[in-house]
């Protein structure tokens, strides 16, 4: 009995999650303060300012993330900022590597002056507070071996002093590394963006001014989508999230009255 | 002196990244930051490490025939073939994640694809586990079910759509008492990671010696 259950439970889940994305509505999502914040951090940035977005997750994280970094690297874009891309993860560098070629093709960006992907580099918290001194004695060349300074847009990037925002986005701990060191100990400005199992631990350091802005899961990339008024697949995202959270609390909801019903009769 | 060279260069490390953070000036900012650039490059052959723990445990269970030693197998010519592929897109094209590279090839359409699946599999257990252990045995339960429940219907549009207020009431959640709890166990972990720095910088603690 308990096996025909679960299968049943299995079933439920995949077709609340396929039946509403094979039509593909766009709803309208509410935008929460702590993305506005975020949004308005970006738009307060002059023309031309390099940003640095820190992509710290890899394809589990994907679905979440990925979505958010596409509509963060469209604000950038709009707003003409330069971006400069990194990875703690060593399987985030792809990800953020496909996002900004697909990007600049529809943009027309070009690489070295507009944008640049200086890769993968393993130590997490030391990176992030060497990097505070001198980018170069943690990045002397790009993902394809390019040396930084042969690279317009870094020549004038030295440390966090150059760099107008900081945006991580995370799939584990790192978020808590650059929330510990970027604000406190350099004053740089940082947003973050996570997966929404991760965002309930950064919120004390949105609350204590550690970070400007905090993109909380699926939900925080759909409005991020429509602050940017690009309204794409997180957007479109939202009614398989509501039909699936709907299940899994009737799910709870059975279950406890079940539960209560064996307790009586006991 | 096999345990009291270890001992020195810990509490000299440590002394200098901790004056480093207060002193940023020459000598100690330099000192600190020469410190840092050595551990990436550590942390970089920690990965090398790695790699040489996983292929010996699996030769092992190939070279003893152990059972699903086939697994084994799947995994090492895995292994082998994504290195020669990474190689050769180096050789070509200057880097593996270059988006021409059969390497990125190999990542769009193996790795990305089989890691969002293994993921995406936690919705089937987590909608499974919901159903038989999420249960109101006692009061504290109960707050625990209501406050995720109202969380889960706050963060989708479907909640706004059954109560106006239904996101305010996810975020005040979400800012107060869940913030309240994790600021409470933040501040002990930290408390908790200064007291074994100081152990490990003065000696106290050696386990990380044997």
């Amino acid at each position: 009995m308990r096996g025909l259950e679960r299968r049943i439970i299995y079933l439920l889940i995949a077709l609340s999650v396929i039946i509403p994305f094979l039509f593909k509505i766009k709803t309208k999502v509410e935008i929460s303060p702590p993305v506005m914040s975020a949004y308005n951090t970006i738009e307060s940035l002059k023309e031309g300012t390099p940003v640095l977005i820190s992509i710290d997750y890899d394809p589990a994280s994907m679905p979440e993330l990925q979505p958010m970094l596409l509509a963060i690297l469209r604000h950038c874009v709009k707003k003409k900022l330069k971006i400069i891309l990194m990875a703690h993860w060593p399987l985030g560098v792809p990800l953020g590597q496909e996002a900004i070629e697909k990007i600049a093709k529809e943009y027309g960006l070009k690489y070295g002056e507009d944008y640049v992907n200086l890769g993968y580099r393993p130590g997490g918290a030391g990176v992030i507070i060497s990097m505070g001194r001198e980018i170069r004695d943690i990045f002397d060349c790009d993902f394809k071996g390019t040396p930084v300074d042969s690279l317009p847009l870094m020549r004038n990037v030295h440390n966090y002093d150059d760099i107008g925002v900081v945006i991580g986005l995370e799939a584990g701990s790192v978020g808590d590394w650059w929330a510990q060191n970027l604000g406190p100990r350099f004053g740089a400005k940082l947003i973050l963006g996570s997966t929404a199992v991760v965002t309930p631990d950064l919120y004390p350091y949105l609350a204590s001014g550690q970070c400007q802005g905090l993109i909380g899961g699926l939900r925080g990339a759909a409005e991020y989508e429509n602050l940017v008024g690009h309204p794409s697949v997180a957007t479109i995202g939202m009614i398989p999230q509501s039909a699936a959270h709907a299940l899994i609390i009737i799910f709870i909801i059975i279950g406890n009255i079940i539960y209560i019903l064996q307790r009586r009769r006991k | 002196m096999r345990r009291e060279v270890p001992l020195v260069i810990t509490f000299v490390t440590g002394i200098v990244i901790i004056i480093g953070l207060f002193v940023p000036h020459k000598p100690f900012g330099e000192i600190q930051q020469t410190f840092l650039k050595w551990y990436v490059i550590i942390a970089g052959f920690t990965l090398l490490l790695g790699i040489d723990s996983l292929v010996i445990t699996h030769w092992g269970k190939i070279k003893r025939r152990q059972p699903g030693f086939g697994y084994s197998v799947v995994l090492i010519a895995s292994l082998a073939f994504t290195l020669i592929l990474g190689i050769y897109s180096i050789i070509k094209y200057g880097s593996a994640f270059d988006v021409r590279a059969p390497f990125m090839y190999l990542y769009m359409h193996v790795i990305l694809p089989l890691s969002a699946t293994m993921f995406s599999l936690l919705a089937f257990f987590i909608a499974s586990a919901a159903y038989r252990a999420f249960r109101a045995r006692n009061v504290d339960a109960a707050l625990l079910l209501v406050a995720g429940i109202l969380v889960m219907l706050g963060r989708v549009p479907l909640g706004s759509m059954l109560y106006s207020k239904m996101p305010q009431i996810a975020d005040w959640i979400m800012d107060v008492p869940q913030m309240a709890a994790k600021r409470g166990l933040l501040i002990g972990i930290a408390l908790g990671q200064i007291a074994m720095s100081l152990r490990v910088i003065l000696g106290i603690e050696r386990t990380y010696l044997r």
